[in-house]
């Protein structure tokens, strides 16, 4: 599955390359830890893991935490599992990955293909504003939402991930257009080709790496996001991790940790399913030019 | 703005003329999203920051009444101390880790599409997720710890997270394991990308794997290198979920980060004021770090 | 073509964006905003649902847990600036108040003046649910936070009786302790320590004490003899927690105490839902009594409902309905029997609940009568979160080993003053 370097000129002695895998292995091991802990709780009833047990294999293996997980669990004041937040978080994050893409890949057009005075800095003001702590925009961000009347849906959600989430997208195709030859974008512009056709025809089908990156990258982040989804979309608009949060997080009530790792499990799979799934485009995507810094 | 465009000159009709102010056009609605998102709320939090304000913004103004308290609470020292710490630590070692993985990954090593998404799966989760797996791991009565000790390794000791001087180290592992994989992945997609021509050539030469890392490979990673660091730093200065799910700033309040003091203040504690100057300090610290860097970059690429 | 495909994607988020607006029923309906969310507790609050379904309102459920309700306070502040605050809001202590002062709050007088809520809670209750003597929430119920909870077969093994002072319970813990069990079960939170040191406070200065430390903020009683003596007492116990205390969450420690590795746990009333779902009874596999030294005396944080201004007048009678079915003796006893609180009403029959729920009913009636029934520090109940904060950070600081007694008092004028 290796990507393209099919020749190495770099070789090494057996010595080297047992080495190597054993440093791999360890690593993988590592890494995999609390992901393995995770499952191994979820498939054990309670009294396993209060009376100690908690890093040991089940010895009573069971789905029932996954079950009530999903379906049954107390959320709110009704048993509906997070079946129903699943949904929300889909509506919410699949239009909003999309439109900052989107928007993402027409600033990156713009910024390298159309230099124009000025391009550069609203270059830097857009990346500096990935930096911005999210914790400082809750109080004027609701102000807003209230006024343009999408306070508490979905709508207003996608807005907030759009709009924060256009610098990252911005510097991913920036990044990688500022590789894309120039030359072509002028000679299409000497046949007649305007603004649009020259994104649709030369810059978009040549972008299939970059959009992987970008597309992964937002939907991590705007599926993972805590703070917004609870501070602007709870009740019945509310994503998967604020339901999780209610699930996990409950201050003074009982606490049963199997269900709260299945529901954890459950809560991560998309994002788990993308980066297992479109790993690899990732890598090449990155590899296609967005590190080109 | 004048427009620099060719086009402009060499026709004056409406279809032309659209054509070069299209791409301002194009980009106006994300500039104006950001001056007012984003930079229009810098300003907001700026102006709060000498205002009274405690449980909703006030508009009365306090001078820097706000920034005297702020200095003078001991968590914020904590903080800032605990983000150079945690930053310098988690930045370098990531950056070491993901280069070395990367490396050794680009040996053609055989189930490399196996090895490769479990380094890269934990940037897909966050910590409302692995936080109570974690927390059990660093803790030596259920964890790690108390495993070794089972497995007869009885000297072994790992008990971090509850010292008050360790614990802001054992946020650093979870937050490494988070992420390097991600720079991993950088730098292996930076290593495919260099030309193996010149490396054969070199080694004709008679370089060794070391002298062509160090001379060859390395600096051209530099962009990945640089593009680490942005990601890096910008985790490394939001980092709160993390916080709060292993630690909750805990023991005592030896794990305080600034994202997580500027929440406190703002809104556990109804000290919006103070929570708004600390946002202020943050954001000026992080101007000084990126806009040379941005500044460098940028006036490079011209 | 993706110019008008971007300005057509933007029209259509803000075109049904004001749909969504619109169709929010005008039916009858009340929106809750509540951190109440593990099995339990939210089951418990079904029936208030239920309830009001039988009258025909609806019940829209706003669940935000974590970080016992701060994050709930976050999202009722984005609300609340967005111009869309929820009509009902479970509240504790000095968020009431705060809100109440910012005139969002809607008046209950009425019902209460005619449901004679002024005989029937508690004064100290009264304190959070009035400003300005006017009623602006419903008290659901009284979680008192000075108990012990204990493993009776481990009192039994140990030969340890009841300790009724300070001393008594230093020698149970001590005996405890040599005979190779964890004395205190113990989670180093903030919020435990502070949990802990809050009854401690109180068994080392008393009443007194504790209304001018906590409520009055005197400096003298902050940075004073007492205050040196509750500290000094603090850390005796740190002495008797295990060395793995630190960031274990609460219902771990109980079950310490349940499978017979630790003697004794200091926490709320929401403990004995552990105990009582491990299969343990009040009074025999589990004991509770009030933190020795602070007999007599009762600190509680208490759950309530503040309804906000609303102008829908179908709105404003839901909220009524819901005030009324909250302060009902029927939600009352079917809520706290789950919760392991007491009902906020001291008018209410007890033989629904265990021993250790008669017997805090009965504490919290006769510290009301006494005047010796207190907010509790811990749990924003006697001062603004703020200072309460403030003191979170020199306790647990203490408790860690950060400050000696004497330092750690200083520390608490500092904190306080820095925090008003």
């Amino acid at each position: 599955m290796a990507v393209a370097s099919s020749d190495t000129a770099i070789r090494s002695s057996n010595v080297t390359r047992t080495f190597i895998y054993l440093f791999l292995l360890l690593f993988a091991l590592f890494y995999l830890m609390p992901l393995v802990i995770m499952v191994l709780n979820s498939l054990k009833p309670l009294s396993e893991i209060t009376s100690g047990g908690m890093i040991a294999m089940p010895r009573e293996w069971t789905i029932e935490p996954w079950l009530s997980a999903w379906s049954t669990a107390q959320i709110g004041v009704e048993p509906t599992g997070l079946r129903p937040y699943f949904i929300n978080s889909i509506a919410m994050a699949v239009p909003a990955v999309a439109i900052s893409t989107v928007a993402g890949a027409l600033n990156g057009y713009v910024l390298t293909k159309w230099h124009f005075r000025g391009a550069t800095w609203i270059f830097g003001l857009l990346l500096f504003s990935c930096f911005i702590p999210f914790q400082i925009v809750l109080i004027p961000m609701a102000r807003i939402l209230g006024l343009l009347e999408i306070a508490g849906t979905t709508y207003g959600l996608i807005l907030v991930h759009v709009v924060y989430g256009i610098g990252f997208s911005t510097l991913y195709f920036r990044n990688y257009y500022a590789a894309f030859p120039t030359e072509l974008v002028r000679a299409a512009q000497i046949d007649g080709a305007g603004f649009f056709q020259i994104f649709w025809r030369i810059m978009l089908p040549s972008s299939g790496p970059i959009i992987a990156v970008c597309c992964i990258w937002q939907f991590t982040n705007i599926w993972n996001d805590f703070l917004f989804g609870a501070s602007f979309a709870s009740g019945d608009a509310a994503p998967m991790t604020v339901a999780l949060n209610n699930l996990v997080n409950s201050s003074t009530g009982e606490r049963p940790y199997n269900v709260h790792f299945a529901g954890a499990i459950m809560a991560a799979g998309p994002t788990l399913l993308v980066y297992i799934v479109a790993g690899r485009y990732f890598v090449r995507g990155l590899m296609a030019g967005s590190v080109k810094g | 703005m004048a427009a620099t465009d060719p086009m402009l000159d060499s026709g004056a009709d409406f279809r032309t003329r659209l054509q070069a102010w299209l791409p301002k056009i194009v980009l106006a609605p994300s500039f104006a999203v950001m001056v007012i998102f984003v930079y229009g709320f810098i300003a907001f939090t700026l102006y709060l920051s000498f205002t009274d304000s405690r449980m909703l913004p006030s508009y009365d103004l306090v001078g820097w009444q706000n920034y005297e308290r702020l200095f003078r609470v001991r968590q914020w020292d904590t903080a800032i101390i605990n983000l150079g710490i945690f930053a310098g630590l988690y930045i370098v070692i990531s950056t070491i880790i993901g280069l070395f993985l990367a490396i050794f990954l680009d040996q053609k090593i055989r189930g490399e599409g196996f090895l490769r998404p479990i380094f890269l799966y934990p940037m897909a989760l966050s910590f409302i997720v692995t936080g109570t797996a974690w927390k059990w791991i660093l803790d030596p009565a259920i964890g790690l710890e108390v495993t070794m000790h089972r497995w007869g390794w009885e000297s072994f000791q790992f008990d971090w997270i509850k010292d008050s001087d360790m614990a802001i180290y054992t946020i650093v592992i979870a937050a490494v394991w988070q992420s390097s994989g991600f720079v991993m992945a950088m730098f292996l997609a930076g290593l495919r990308g260099i030309d193996n021509e010149i490396l054969k050539a070199a080694q004709m030469d008679g370089a060794s794997n070391f002298q062509m890392y160090r001379r060859i490979i390395l600096p051209q990673l530099r962009p990945a290198f640089l593009s680490a660091f942005v990601i890096l730093s910008h985790l490394a200065i939001k980092s709160y979920d993390l916080v709060v799910a292993m630690t909750d700033g805990g023991p005592g309040t030896s794990t305080w980060l600034p994202a997580l003091f500027m929440y406190e203040y703002t809104f556990t504690r109804n000290q919006m004021g103070i929570g708004a100057s600390s946002a202020v300090i943050m954001l000026m610290t992080i101007a000084a770090i990126m806009v040379p860097y941005l500044y460098a970059e940028l006036k490079e690429q011209k | 073509m993706t110019l008008m495909k971007k300005v057509y994607t933007g029209a259509a988020v803000l075109a049904l964006s004001t749909t969504a607006i619109s169709s929010v029923a005008s039916a009858q309906e009340v929106e809750v905003l509540h951190w109440w969310t593990s099995g339990g507790e939210a089951a418990a609050l079904n029936v208030l649902r239920e309830d009001l379904a039988g009258g025909g309102i609806g019940w829209t459920d706003m669940p935000v847990a974590g970080g016992g309700g701060s994050d709930a306070m976050t999202v009722l502040r984005a609300r609340v600036t967005a111009g869309d605050p929820p009509t009902a809001v479970q509240m504790l202590g000095f968020a009431i108040q705060d809100w109440a002062a910012e005139g969002a709050l809607a008046d209950l007088n009425a019902l209460a003046e005619e449901q004679n809520w002024n005989e029937v809670v508690p004064e100290a209750l009264q304190r959070f649910s009035t400003y300005e003597g006017n009623w602006v929430a419903a008290p659901v119920n009284v979680h008192s936070t000075n108990w012990v909870w204990a493993n009776t077969a481990l009192m039994e093994e140990l030969g340890i009786e009841q300790p009724e002072t300070w001393e008594d319970f230093v020698a149970a813990l001590q005996t405890a302790q040599d005979a190779g069990y964890t004395a205190l079960a113990h989670g180093g939170q903030a919020w435990q320590d502070a949990t802990v040191f809050d009854s401690i406070a109180m068994g080392a200065g008393g009443p007194e004490f504790y209304q001018a430390a906590f409520v009055d903020l005197d400096p003298d009683a902050l940075g004073g003899a007492e205050m040196v003596e509750a500290f000094n007492r603090m850390a005796t116990l740190r002495g008797f927690v295990d060395d793995n205390f630190s960031g274990r969450d609460w219902n771990l420690a109980s079950a310490m105490v349940i499978n017979g590795e630790a003697l004794f746990q200091i926490m709320g009333d929401w403990a004995k839902g552990e105990f009582v779902n491990a299969g343990l009874t009040a009074g025999e596999e589990f004991q509770c009594f009030r933190v020795p030294g602070s007999e007599g005396t009762v600190t509680f944080n208490s759950d309530q409902f503040a309804m906000f201004n609303v102008d829908d007048e179908g709105d404003q009678a839901s909220q009524v309905a819901m005030a009324s079915a909250v302060m009902s003796p029927e939600f009352q006893i079917a809520f706290n029997v789950v919760k392991g609180s007491a009902p906020a009403r001291t008018d209410i029959d007890a033989s629904a609940f265990d021993a250790c729920g008669q017997a805090a009913m009965a504490d919290l009636a006769a510290a009301g009568e006494a005047g010796t029934l207190f907010g509790s520090m811990a749990h924003g109940h006697a001062n603004p979160p703020s200072i309460q904060n403030a003191m979170y950070d020199v306790i647990t600081a203490h408790f860690n080993g950060e400050f000696d007694a004497e330092t750690a008092a200083a520390e608490m004028v500092t904190a306080v003053e820095l925090a008003q």
